[in-house]
C-alpha cells in the first residue's frame, strides 16, 4: 500500500485509485482475450461445432473422437520425438558450446553473435533456408555430389519416416545458441574460488565439471528446459515452412493438427479440443516453474 | 598444463585448445551455412542454381532476383512483390511495439511501486499469458475480430500483438523497477508528487536499457509472428505471411532466387536490430526467462 504524507481527502483517494486505474486495461484485455478466451475454447471443445461455434454440450464425444484420431496419434508422436530430441540436442550443443567458449577464446566477441542470430530470424525464414538446403535435387545432396561423392544420399525431408529429423535440425539450429548464451550467463556467474580449491584437492578438468561446474548449473538447466519444451509445443510456422505437415501427414504436429482440423476441415469442437490438450501440456510444465519464481520474489 | 588463467580457473593443454578452436569454428560454419546460402543464390541467375553447386559464388552477379521478390513477383494471386507486404509489417509492427512497451512499463510501475493486495497473482496471471498455446485462442479471436470490425485489418493485427506482447513487457519492467529503490519514490511522495508525475521525473529517466530491450523484443516478435498474421490478416497480410505464400505457390517455375532475396527482405529488419543491439537481445531473451 502506497503512503500518503497529506492532501485533501478526495485526492488522497483518487491517488489510491490511479495505480489501479492504470493496470485496469492490462488486466482487461488479459481477462478477456486469454482467460476469457481460454474458457470459451474449453466449452467450444464439448459443443458439436464444425464450421461455426454451436452451444449446446454433447460431453466428451471431441476428445474420444480426438484420441481415436489416427493424424491425431501422429501429431502427438512427432511432438513427442520432436521436443525430446530438440531438447536434448540443444542442450547438449549448448553446454558443450558454452564450456569451450569458456576458456578463455580469443574471438569470442566474433564467434558468439555468430552462434546467436539464428534466433533474430522468423521459424518462416528458417524454414525456407533449410527446406532448400536438404533438397535432394538442389542442396546438399546434389552439392556432394558435384563435389565427387557419388554415392552421398540425404532425401530425409522427402522420407516419410525421416522427415520429421529435417525439423528438429532446422530447429536445433535456430535455438542452440539461445542455449549456449543461457549456459555461459551461468558460467560465468559461478564464483572461481570454488573451482580452484578443488583444482588444489587434485580435481581433474572432467572432474572440475561433472562434479561441480555442471550441478552449478542448474537453474541454467531448468529455464532452458522450460524455454524449449514450451516452444517444442507451440512449433508451428517452421513446420509450415519446412514441409507443410508432409510428405503427406508425416511432420504433423498439435499445432498443425488444430489449425486445418478447426479452419479447413471445419471440425471446431475436435480442433477445440485438440488445443486444450496443447494448453495442458503447457500449463504442466509452466506452472510449477512460475509459482516457484514468484514465490521466490514476492 | 599452461598455467591456470584469471577468467576460469580450468587450464588446458596446446592440444586441448587446438580442438577446441577447431569445434568452435565448425560450429560456426554450421551456423552460418545456410544463411551463406541464401544470400549467395539470391544473387544468381536461376539456370546457375538448377543446374549448378549452391556453394559455389555466382558466375554472373545479379540483383534482378532481388527487384523481383521486391516488386514484381507473384504472391498468392497478385503480382505485387513483397513491397506492399513489407509496409503492411511496418504499419502493424511500429503501434504493436509502442503501445504494448508503454503498457509494459505503466503496469511494471504500479506493480513494484504502488502495490496492493492480490497484485502477485495479477502478475503471475499475466505471466502465464505469455507462454499459453495461441490456438486455444484462435477461434474466440477469429470470431471477436469479426464481430468488433476490426478482422483482416491492421488495427485488428496490433490489437492481438498488444494483447499477447503486454504480459512480456509488463514482466521486463517489474523485474527492471523491482530493483529501483523505494525510498527515492518514497521521498517524491512526501513531497507532493503524484503517481504520473513520479513516472515521468523518476521512473522513466532511468529506464533506457530496459525500454530497448523490451522495444527490440517486442519489434522481433510481431515481426516474425507468422500464426496471427495467417489467421487475422485477410487482405492485409504481414511479410511472413507473404514470403510463405511466394515459397510455396506452385504455380509455374519456382524461383528458388527469387525465394532467397524474398526470405532475406523478411529476415533484413530484425537481423539489422541485432547487429546493432545485439547485446540488448541477448538481454531480453535472458530476462525473459533467467531472472535477472
Amino acid at each position: 500500500m502506497a503512503n500518503y504524507a497529506s492532501g485533501a481527502d478526495f485526492r488522497t483517494k483518487l491517488q489510491g485509485w490511479i495505480p489501479k486505474l492504470v493496470l485496469s486495461p492490462s488486466i482487461a484485455m488479459m481477462l478477456v482475450f486469454v482467460y476469457g478466451f481460454i474458457i470459451y475454447t474449453v466449452y467450444l471443445s464439448f459443443t458439436n461445432s464444425k464450421m461455426l461455434p454451436k452451444y449446446d454440450l454433447i460431453g466428451i464425444d471431441n476428445y474420444v473422437r480426438l484420441w481415436g484420431l489416427s493424424t491425431w496419434w501422429t501429431a502427438v508422436t512427432n511432438l513427442a520425438i520432436f521436443a525430446s530430441l530438440y531438447i536434448i540436442i540443444c542442450t547438449v550443443i549448448g553446454l558443450t558450446l558454452a564450456i569451450l567458449l569458456d576458456q578463455k577464446i580469443r574471438g569470442e566477441g566474433m564467434l558468439r553473435p555468430i552462434y546467436l542470430y539464428p534466433m533474430a530470424l522468423s521459424f518462416i525464414v528458417t524454414g525456407t533456408a533449410w527446406k532448400w538446403f536438404l533438397d535432394p535435387g538442389i542442396g546438399l545432396e546434389n552439392t556432394m555430389h558435384l563435389w565427387g561423392w557419388e554415392s552421398f544420399e540425404f532425401n530425409w525431408i522427402k522420407d516419410r519416416n525421416m522427415a520429421i529429423y529435417t525439423i528438429v535440425i532446422a530447429a536445433v539450429w535456430q535455438t542452440s545458441g539461445f542455449v549456449m548464451a543461457m549456459f555461459l550467463a551461468g558460467l560465468r556467474g559461478i564464483d572461481n574460488e570454488i573451482l580452484k580449491a578443488a583444482q588444489i584437492d587434485g580435481a581433474s578438468n572432467w572432474q572440475l565439471y561433472r562434479r561441480i561446474v555442471i550441478p552449478m548449473l542448474r537453474p541454467a538447466f531448468l529455464s532452458a528446459f522450460v524455454i524449449l519444451a514450451h516452444l517444442a509445443v507451440k512449433s508451428y510456422d517452421l513446420v509450415i515452412a519446412l514441409t507443410g505437415g508432409g510428405p503427406g501427414r508425416a511432420t504433423e504436429l498439435p499445432a498443425t493438427f488444430m489449425y486445418s482440423y478447426t479452419f479447413t476441415r471445419n471440425q471446431m469442437g475436435t480442433g477445440a479440443a485438440s488445443a486444450v490438450i496443447m494448453l495442458m501440456t503447457i500449463a504442466a510444465i509452466m506452472m510449477p516453474y512460475l509459482y516457484a519464481e514468484l514465490k521466490e520474489k514476492p | 598444463m599452461a598455467a591456470a588463467t584469471q577468467d576460469t580457473a580450468v587450464s588446458s593443454g596446446k592440444i586441448t585448445r587446438v580442438f577446441i578452436y577447431l569445434v568452435l569454428l565448425l560450429s560456426a560454419l554450421f551456423y552460418l551455412l545456410p544463411f551463406f546460402v541464401m544470400v549467395v543464390n539470391s544473387l544468381k541467375p536461376l539456370d546457375e542454381i538448377t543446374g549448378g553447386n549452391m556453394m559455389a559464388l555466382p558466375q554472373t552477379w545479379t540483383i534482378e532476383p532481388w527487384l523481383k521478390a521486391w516488386s514484381t513477383a507473384q504472391i498468392g494471386v497478385e503480382a505485387t512483390g513483397l513491397k506492399p507486404y513489407f509496409l503492411n509489417s511496418i504499419l502493424m509492427v511500429v503501434p504493436a511495439v509502442v503501445i504494448s512497451t508503454g503498457l509494459g512499463a505503466l503496469n511494471g510501475y504500479v506493480l513494484t511501486k504502488w502495490r496492493f493486495r492480490g497484485d502477485t497473482i495479477l502478475f503471475g496471471l499475466l505471466l502465464f499469458s505469455c507462454f499459453i498455446p495461441f490456438q486455444i485462442v484462435l477461434i474466440p479471436m477469429a470470431t471477436i475480430l469479426g464481430k468488433i470490425g476490426l478482422a483482416g485489418s491492421i488495427p485488428g493485427l496490433v490489437l492481438v500483438h498488444v494483447v499477447y506482447g503486454v504480459g512480456f513487457t509488463t514482466l521486463y519492467y517489474r523485474n527492471y523497477y523491482a530493483s529501483f529503490p523505494n525510498e527515492l519514490v518514497r521521498a517524491a511522495m512526501i513531497d507532493g508528487a503524484g503517481f504520473f508525475r513520479i513516472f515521468w521525473r523518476i521512473m522513466l529517466p532511468v529506464s533506457g536499457p530496459i525500454t530497448v530491450v523490451s522495444v527490440i523484443w517486442q519489434f522481433t516478435n510481431v515481426w516474425n509472428d507468422f500464426l496471427f498474421g495467417a489467421s487475422f490478416g485477410g487482405q492485409t497480410q504481414p511479410m511472413t505471411v507473404a514470403l510463405n505464400n511466394l515459397v510455396q505457390s506452385s504455380t509455374g517455375v519456382k524461383e528458388y532466387n527469387v525465394h532467397f532475396a524474398g526470405a532475406i527482405l523478411a529476415a533484413l529488419p530484425t537481423l539489422l536490430v541485432y547487429i546493432v543491439a545485439g547485446r540488448y537481445f541477448v538481454r531480453g531473451l535472458m530476462a525473459g526467462s533467467v531472472k535477472g
